[in-house]
């Protein structure tokens, strides 16, 4: 079984993240802000990362930044999921190092095939 | 599946006249386990035209008042679900014959036909891959025909203009950067790209194919609905169409066998097709 590391800082689309990804057979835990999201990487690393952009304490680009630069060996995948949806925001985290981006709202179908794309689903 | 007007069986109703008109048009069958579906299709172009309900619909069509109103309801109840990239694996093998054909030296472009293309997500999905081939040093990217029954899906395709929701499904970030711009809340490809497809009408059941002969084929999600006959007849002329060593693809759900004589499963290439030369006769014909 694949795992999910949910990191956002609304309860809800954390549970609809979360309810989507146990459809498509993922394990998943959660996060609810960037410091705690590597907190857990480091203690063990997901599969693959859904990362909000904004949230309090460590926001999803400072996190991944921090990834890089972490003990984490086997590094996640990491798809982007935010509301922030234009193109600089975009260019900005692909260079950053994520892997994919999901523009929020997203159903089901989007995420599995963003998840499939980074080879995950 | 069972067809809820089948030709030979007198059309009485609302649901039957649309039903009979859907199929006239494009050969498609309404499924009865998808009627229940037809009013909230048609809702919002019967409240845009002031229409209460299917009976109203069908003596406004009837009238012949409104030239344009068979042709939006036969567009509004053709299923155009589309995405980017579906059934990923497809592509790669696409652009694996695609190389095999190159390789081969022929000294002409490879021609792929995209038939039933809906709002051109399927053949964008192509122009991309074999742009960004050519763009790396490789071979010039093939030709491409897009066609479908329906003038709205066609001018979708040219326009290339995606909603948020659209553009997500199926495209990698990448190629959405690079192959797409940004306006207001839509993602519209940029104009080198949508020129590397030529979009033009055309009816599987009726008009002739696009001119000139395909190496490859595509007709996903297409013929679910046909009838056995014109599902026969439509594989026939593809077969027509097909070169020597061509290739057809199907949906993932879909296959010739029990269907045509005129194609089979390819060996070289699994889960395509490959003509037969038994182009005419078709198994349910
Ligand atoms: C479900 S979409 C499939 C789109 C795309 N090939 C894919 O697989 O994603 C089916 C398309 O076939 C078109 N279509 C249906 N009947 C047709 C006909 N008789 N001739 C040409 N196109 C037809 C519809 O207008 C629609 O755009």
């Amino acid at each position: 079984m694949k795992t999910c590391l949910v990191v956002d800082d609304s309860k809800v689309i954390r549970k609809v993240a979360r309810h989507i990804l146990e459809t498509l057979n993922f394990e998943v835990s959660e996060a609810g802000d960037g410091r705690e999201a590597l907190d857990s990487c480091l203690a063990s690393a997901p599969d693959v990362i859904l990362l909000d952009w904004n949230m309090p304490v460590m926001s999803g680009m400072d996190f991944l930044r921090a990834l890089k630069d972490s003990a984490v060996s086997q590094k996640p995948k990491v798809v982007f999921c935010t509301t922030e949806n234009g193109m600089a925001y975009i260019r900005a985290a692909i260079e950053a190092g994520a892997d994919e981006y999901v523009m929020k709202p997203f159903d089901r179908e989007t995420l599995e095939s963003k998840l499939q794309i980074v080879g995950m689903a | 599946m069972i067809p809820l007007a089948a030709p030979e069986m007198p059309a009485s109703g609302a649901l039957n006249v649309l039903a009979a008109l859907l199929e006239s048009r494009t050969g498609q069958q309404i499924a009865a386990n998808r009627a229940w579906r037809v009013e909230t299709t048609l809702k919002p172009l019967m409240r845009a035209r002031d229409i209460a309900g299917l009976d109203q619909l069908v003596s406004a069509i009837l009238d012949g008042k409104h030239p344009d109103l068979a042709d939006k309801v036969v567009d509004a109840l053709l299923n155009q679900e589309s995405f980017f990239y579906r059934d990923a694996a497809i592509f790669e093998m696409i652009a694996a014959a695609v190389s095999a054909l190159d390789s081969l030296a022929l000294g002409r472009r490879v021609r792929i036909w995209s038939a039933g293309c809906a709002n051109g997500q399927e053949p964008l999905s192509l122009a991309m891959l074999f742009a960004e081939r050519e763009e790396a040093g490789g071979p010039q990217a093939p030709e491409i025909v897009a066609t479908d029954v329906s003038e709205a899906a066609l001018a979708r395709g040219r326009a290339g203009r995606y909603s948020q929701f659209e553009i997500q499904r199926g495209l990698p970030i990448r190629r959405m950067m690079r192959w797409f711009d940004q306006e207001g809340e839509d993602w519209i490809a940029k104009p080198d790209l949508v020129r590397r497809i030529q979009f033009k009408r055309q009816n599987l059941v009726g008009d002739p194919p696009p001119i000139g002969r395909f190496d490859i084929v595509l007709c996903r999600n297409v013929l679910l609905y046909l009838s056995a006959s014109h599902r026969g007849r439509v594989f026939a002329r593809m077969a027509e169409v097909i070169r020597p060593g061509g290739l057809l693809v199907l949906g993932a759900g879909e296959t010739v066998i029990g269907q045509t004589r005129a194609f089979t499963p390819s060996g070289r290439f699994k889960g395509f097709y490959e003509a037969t030369g038994l182009g005419c006769a078709s198994v349910a014909a």
